[in-house]
């Protein structure tokens, strides 16, 4: 055992106490929604008597290092750990001999994460479920809507008939099986390398005598797929089935990315991993902010190819796009970003559920700017215009209809 | 425990470290400027014997830890780089099918074939190549080695099953050979650039660590530590245009590699202190797309360097 940096921290004396709160703390931070298993528990209390008690940050990154598996819980981890350890005032009272200066610390403003942490350390405290605040809906179809709509929308009003009608939709859907090369080897008749290990072994059933060559081709595998889909006023009414739509992806697929976007981006992929489609769309409803608002595409589009593009666009990723192209501004930034989106995917797929009237034409700037830099450009309003997409999806052939949309224009 | 008797049987300088400070100092030794989060990261894989799971932005430093980790410690340092495609054969091992061949034939001239002691010695540890994983588990009189297994997120999803028993158990099973165990488990370190999510399953086996960019004072030390002669006024301004430049909307930032090259550049050009001409002639070291090079354009960078000139004047 390593000699103590401090002699106040008495493992005998405290060694209860720090292991109850320790299971306390991960019990939180898994209330907070960073997966804490049984294990690193374990392990953290081993790391702490390992790393001894030193200084309040010693200790803080003693617990980081073995809870926080992913860089976004830091910040869920750092409001939890300062909440935590300030209500039991604990760590001060262990370390108040060395580190006087802590407790006379004024609370600072709440920040990023707090609300929900909070929520998740005190959820228990009060037994009534806070009633759900009614919905005000805003008809902003074909409308775009300046205002940002804090508002949290209710998937719960979906009618039992669309529900049905969905799901049984998604059940006759085919997923496409459309796969790329990849650099793995797997055997094959026809493959042109050989397997050394399978040959040698398939010999020696023979006793050596005859050499029977196994070969290996190259594996194939689903390309992943990423989601962007636009949630404004003026899609409203589309994104449930959307969401029903790619949650039945998500279930069928290993690798699926979905993004939400209005004014702002929101990463829903964990959300809809959820097997229940219900309780899937539910904690994804709950996870944004900005449902039935403004769309500020080119800012969306900035954020995902910022911070997410080099992230989930690997290994031949196919985007849809989902959005009617209304965009509130649409300026250089526009083309810019779509661009960039487009040399960064395999294929980019834009779905417009504004396709689906007669008389559309690309007139709007939006969506002129944005038309030269997609690969294809469907309409997707109904089940029947989803199953065709799915038909597209696995096939290799590229349609030429967006050059047609704006020649017609032109 | 397990760490005792090599301890005692390698010299002093081979042990771990038995406290973070004592993990800062020796990091320090080989000039690698560490905040104390990390060390105490590394500390603790050292201590519990666990492998260290570091991920960040390209350019922040996280293969040298490794390298850092091997050469103060005086272990040896085993890297695995990874890369689309990587198998078994490539990582844990390999037959050397040509000896198995002639073994072969040489059995069926001296017509002894006897199939199962055939196949019993064809699949002996004689004819075994060992790649990077399995090296790692010999044993080593300087100590376990330092397993580097570099930029994982390379590798695709299937390669990451692979590595699951040698990070949880330090062995590796081959089907015709049985189980190696490593009788001391190595000082296992992977790194990813995060281009993809590594797997919960692989991470739950790790210490996480997010390797940052350093602040200001860090950065300043790190560039006069491993730019020897460079100097104070020029350190001082390229490490804060460099801080400044991480807060602009650009798609890479650089890193701390970044402002290392741009530091040895400039003072290999004779540069004694940043002017808006030589930034615009230099930036192509700092930044490597050119929607960032055109952003921070000759006014752009003018008004960066006045604010940094600005800052450093307040600060004296």
């Amino acid at each position: 055992m390593a000699r103590k940096p401090n002699p106040v921290y008495d493992h005998k004396a405290s060694d209860g106490k720090l292991a109850e709160n320790i299971v306390y703390f991960a019990r939180a931070l898994r209330a907070a929604g960073i997966p804490v298993g049984p294990g690193s528990v374990l392990d953290a209390l081993s790391a702490v008597k390992a790393a001894g008690v030193g200084t309040r940050d010693d200790f803080y990154w003693t617990l980081h290092a073995v809870f926080v598996k992913r860089h976004e819980h830091t910040l869920l981890f750092d409001q939890a750990f300062k909440l935590f350890f300030r209500k039991r005032d604990y760590l001060e009272k262990m370390m108040s001999s060395m580190l006087p200066n802590v407790q006379g610390q004024e609370p600072e403003a709440p920040k990023a994460g707090a609300a929900r942490v909070a929520e998740a350390l005190f959820s228990g405290m009060n037994e009534q479920e806070r009633e759900k605040p009614r919905d005000v809906e805003i008809d902003a179809r074909l409308t775009v809507s300046d205002r940002e709509v804090l508002q949290r929308k209710d998937f719960a009003q979906m009618s039992a008939a669309e529900i049905a009608q969905a799901r049984l939709a998604i059940q006759n859907l085919v997923l496409p099986l459309d796969e790329v090369k990849t650099r793995r080897l797997t055997p094959s008749a026809r493959g042109r390398v050989v397997d050394m290990r399978r040959t040698l072994r398939a010999s020696l059933k023979a006793g050596g005598a005859l050499i029977d060559l196994k070969t290996l081709g190259p594996r194939t595998k689903e390309p992943p797929i990423v989601a962007l889909v636009d949630i404004s006023g003026s899609m409203s009414q589309y994104t449930r089935l959307f969401l029903h739509f790619l949650h039945a992806v998500t279930d069928a697929r290993k690798r699926v990315h979905t993004f939400l976007f209005g004014t702002r981006l929101t990463n829903v992929t964990r959300a809809l991993k959820q097997r229940d489609p219900d309780e899937a769309l539910d904690s994804c409803s709950s996870s944004v902010t900005d449902w039935s608002g403004g769309t500020r595409i080119a800012t969306s589009l900035h954020d995902f190819n910022k911070l997410w593009a080099r992230r989930v666009l690997t290994q031949g990723a196919i985007v849809l796009l989902i959005t009617d192209g209304l965009e509130r501004d649409p300026d250089d930034r526009l083309s810019f970003e779509i661009d960039r989106l487009h040399r960064s995917c395999r294929r980019l797929i834009w779905l417009n559920p504004l396709l689906r009237f007669e008389g559309f034409e690309a007139k709007a700037k939006g969506i002129r700017t944005m038309l030269p830099h997609v690969d294809e450009l469907r309409a997707i309003h109904n089940l029947d215009s989803m199953s065709e997409l799915v038909k597209v999806l696995s096939s290799r052939h590229r349609s030429e209809d967006k050059d047609a949309w704006l020649k017609r224009v032109a | 425990m397990a760490k005792a008797p090599a301890a005692s049987a390698a010299p002093q300088k081979n042990a771990v470290p038995a406290s973070i400070d004592e993990t800062l100092r020796l990091l320090g030794s080989a000039e690698y400027l560490a905040d104390r989060s990390l060390a105490t990261v590394l500390f603790l894989a050292l201590k519990m014997g666990r492998p260290i799971f570091l991920e960040g932005e390209a350019g922040v430093g996280k293969t040298e830890i490794a390298k850092v980790l091997s050469s103060t410690l005086g272990r040896k340092l085993i890297r695995l780089q990874c890369y689309e495609g990587l198998d078994v054969a490539s990582a844990v091992y390999e037959w050397n099918y040509a000896a198995q061949m002639i073994a072969i034939r040489v059995a069926e001239a001296e017509g002894t074939i006897d199939r199962d002691r055939l196949s019993h010695d064809i699949f002996s540890e004689r004819f075994l190549i060992k790649r990077p994983l399995l090296q790692a588990l010999e044993p080593d009189p300087a100590g376990a080695p330092v397993l580097l297994i570099d930029e994982l997120d390379r590798a695709d999803e299937a390669f990451e099953a692979f590595l699951l028993e040698v990070l949880a158990d330090s062995q590796v099973t081959i089907p015709e050979l049985g189980t190696v165990k490593a009788e001391h488990p190595p000082i296992v370190v992977i790194t990813s650039n995060r281009t993809r999510e590594i797997h919960d399953a692989l991470k739950r086996r790790c210490l996480y660590h997010w390797v940052g960019y350093p602040d200001a004072r860090r950065e300043l030390s790190i560039v006069r530590t491993k730019v020897p002669g460079i100097g104070a006024t020029l350190s001082e301004q390229l490490v804060f245009f460099v801080q400044a430049l991480r807060k602009e909307d650009l798609f890479k930032s650089p890193g701390v590699a970044e402002t290392l090259d741009w530091a040895t550049a400039l003072s290999e050009l004779d540069v004694t202190a940043l002017d808006p001409a030589t930034i615009s002639d230099t930036l192509g070291v700092l930044l490597k797309y050119q929607d960032d090079i055109a952003r921070i354009d000759n006014s752009k960078a003018a008004q960066i360097l006045q604010e940094v000139r600005a800052e450093l004047r307040a600060a004296e």
